[in-house]
């Protein structure tokens, strides 16, 4: 849009002799050959969630109906209750030691995760690990209601949905230093 | 440096430092003292024989392929793995740095990790897109990448996890290879992200891009739009061929001196945002514990670096005399400025030669003269960058890091991450390597 008009100044500026060659001006630069795409159509794609809860979709789970989901979809590599242990890759979901155990323990959501987003953030997309992208948000949100509850993280009952997981707080989270905080 | 010296303790006028270390202007050939100085104990085998031809020079060769492949003399340069069996879980490939030289990586050896398996991705049907806070949501394909101008630059891209097995309180004996696999070192071929940014217009209050690869795990990691604009690309040649695909075929973002991870593979979304996501990886796995419990995230950086790939465990040195003891130098900071290199185990210290061009954030090559006199000697570098930046000594790491408190049984664990200290490898009279900690 701004293109001719900056087209016209920079050959303005050349025949006054002002400036060297116009070809690297930022505008003259850019092909602009993206292709305009509405949100609409990204949506699908659109699953990232922000601690804040933005990005979280409608929908709600307890950790009752999650029990249900676990032990059908998960459980088979988690094990039983998130307790881990059908293999070694595969982590548990429940416990983790404390932090100050050296600096090799294990990471855990209890014991290291700072958001419980990050939880439905991550199943959602890349859970179960055979079939990405296969559980509806309605079984992300019982999932991680139940991992939460399972860690104590939040009571039995408790329903998780756009606006109550964003309040969980998780015991690890002002336990951070960033080494660079002047490169963002 | 304090611990250099370049007089005192050396035992001819061509000896920089201990242990037989020589003036790195030997490498040039400079005065006949110099090259008296090489020559001191140099080659003893037998005598030559006389020549006779061999049987590939009395006979037709092999026909000239399509794709050609290394010599069937070199099977054994390939990647180390760890996932071999094909488990169903992540894999990973490590860069066999003691069987390479110079500073490129060549793309069939680059290491490459995959959490959920190497995506089969048909290029005609790849899209990226740019959104969120941004005036016009675009869409790119490989096509139209292709068309805009590509800027090429060779930059180092290695994994926080690189190195781990350096954590171990006891030194894992194992190569080079397995222990430092995990950076490579590549000229890549992209597009400036910051061009593809202002073409969708982002709005100044977004500070971070969610950035997420079309993998299966769809993995993301959030980069502060202050790295994209400063020297990001959507990377879509390597060492002048596409992508392999494990390295994110057929584009992937390049953020060079960042985190592997962060360079993420099969890019196909960019999301414009006003603060991080925390998504899983830079929540878990690419965030560090410190002793006493504190934790690094958000850590970026891979800071200086350098180790020796010759003289390096696996290798035997069969008599005593002429060795360039090499290695490779790298920072995330900017371009290396010095390597110094010692042969007794630190206690002093001699200037290596840089084989340039030395370029931002990208392999250096370095090269030390060393006459071995056939007794115990200790091999280690340390490497400074433009900025200043020294790589720790390993007792000042291990102070400020820690170390594990049983020794790690396997060079394929992650005990934990950002291991930029020292590489220390013990030649015994017997000419044997060992991996040591000095």
């Amino acid at each position: 849009m701004s293109m001719r008009k900056t087209v016209g100044a920079t050959l303005l500026a050349v025949a006054l002799g002002a400036v060297a060659v116009s070809a690297q001006s930022p505008s003259s630069k850019s092909p602009s050959l993206g292709r305009p795409i509405s949100e609409a159509d990204i949506q699908n794609w659109d699953i990232a969630v922000l601690p804040n809860g933005v990005g979280l979709p409608t929908g709600q789970g307890t950790p009752q109906e999650g029990a249900t989901i676990y032990a059908q979809k998960c459980s088979s590599c988690h094990g039983v209750d998130g307790k881990g242990g059908v293999a070694p890759f595969y982590p548990a979901l429940v416990g983790g030691a404390p932090l100050t155990s050296g600096i090799e323990t294990t990471k855990t959501i209890a014991n290291y995760y700072a958001y419980a987003t990050t939880v439905f953030d991550y199943v959602r997309r890349a859970m179960p690990y055979n079939a990405p992208r296969s559980l509806t948000d309605h079984e992300v949100y019982a999932l991680t209601a139940y991992i939460l509850s399972l860690n104590k993280l939040i009571g039995e009952n408790d329903t998780m949905d756009a606006q109550t997981l964003p309040k969980v707080k998780m015991p690890n989270r002002d336990n951070f230093i960033m080494p660079y905080p002047d490169r963002i | 440096m304090g611990t250099s010296n370049r007089r005192g303790r050396a035992p001819s006028p061509e000896a920089v430092a201990g242990n037989g270390l020589l003036n790195r202007r030997a490498l040039l050939g400079q005065g006949i003292a110099l090259a008296g100085a090489i020559g001191v104990g140099g080659a003893t085998g037998a005598a030559a024989e006389p020549l006779k031809d061999e049987s590939w020079s009395l006979a037709f060769g092999e026909i000239t392929p399509a794709l050609q492949a290394p010599s069937r003399f070199e099977k054994n340069v390939t990647r180390a793995l760890s996932n071999p069996e094909g488990e169903f879980r992540n894999s990973h490939a490590r860069t066999p740095h003691q069987l390479l030289n110079g500073t490129v990586t060549p793309n069939s050896l680059h290491f490459s990790i995959n959490h959920c398996g190497i995506p089969d991705i048909d290029p005609a049907k790849h899209k990226l897109v740019i959104h969120g806070m941004v005036r016009q949501p675009l869409e790119f394909t490989l096509e139209t990448l292709s068309r805009y101008p590509l800027v090429t630059r060779p930059h180092f891209v290695e994994c926080a996890g690189n190195s781990a097995g350096m954590f171990s309180n006891e030194p894992i004996q194992t190569t080079a290879g397995l222990l430092h696999g995990l950076v490579s070192n590549s000229e890549w071929t992209g597009v400036p992200l910051s061009t593809l940014l202002d073409e969708a217009g982002i709005d100044p209050k977004a500070k971070w891009l969610v950035a997420e690869g079309g993998d299966a795990q769809h993995l993301d990691r959030s980069i502060p739009v202050k790295k994209a604009y400063d020297d990001a690309l959507v990377a879509i040649y390597q060492n002048g061929e596409r992508l392999m695909p494990g390295n994110g075929y057929p584009m992937r973002l390049l953020v060079p001196g960042y985190q592997g991870n962060m360079n993420v593979k099969f890019l196909h979304r960019l999301k414009a945002v006003d603060q991080p996501a925390y998504t899983y990886f830079e929540t878990k796995n690419y965030s560090q514990i410190l002793p006493g419990g504190k934790t690094w995230r958000f850590h970026f950086l891979m800071e200086v670096k350098s180790f020796i790939t010759f003289p390096s465990f696996g290798q035997h040195l069969k008599e005593p005399g002429f060795y360039a003891i090499s290695g490779v130098a790298y920072s995330g900071a900017g371009r290396i400025a010095r390597v110094m290199v010692s042969a007794d185990g630190g206690k002093s210290w001699g200037e290596a030669a840089l084989q340039g061009p030395v370029h931002d954030k990208a392999f250096t090559r370095f090269v030390m003269p060393w006459r071995w006199d056939g007794g115990p000697a200790v091999l280690q570098s340390r490497a400074w960058d433009e900025a200043g930046n020294v790589q720790p000594l390993r007792a000042e790491f291990v102070a400020m890091r820690g170390e594990t408190k049983k020794p790690v049984p396997s060079p394929l664990a992650f005990p934990n991450q950002h291991y930029n200290s020292i590489t220390s490898w013990g030649i015994s009279d017997k000419g044997e390597i060992a991996h040591v900690y000095a």
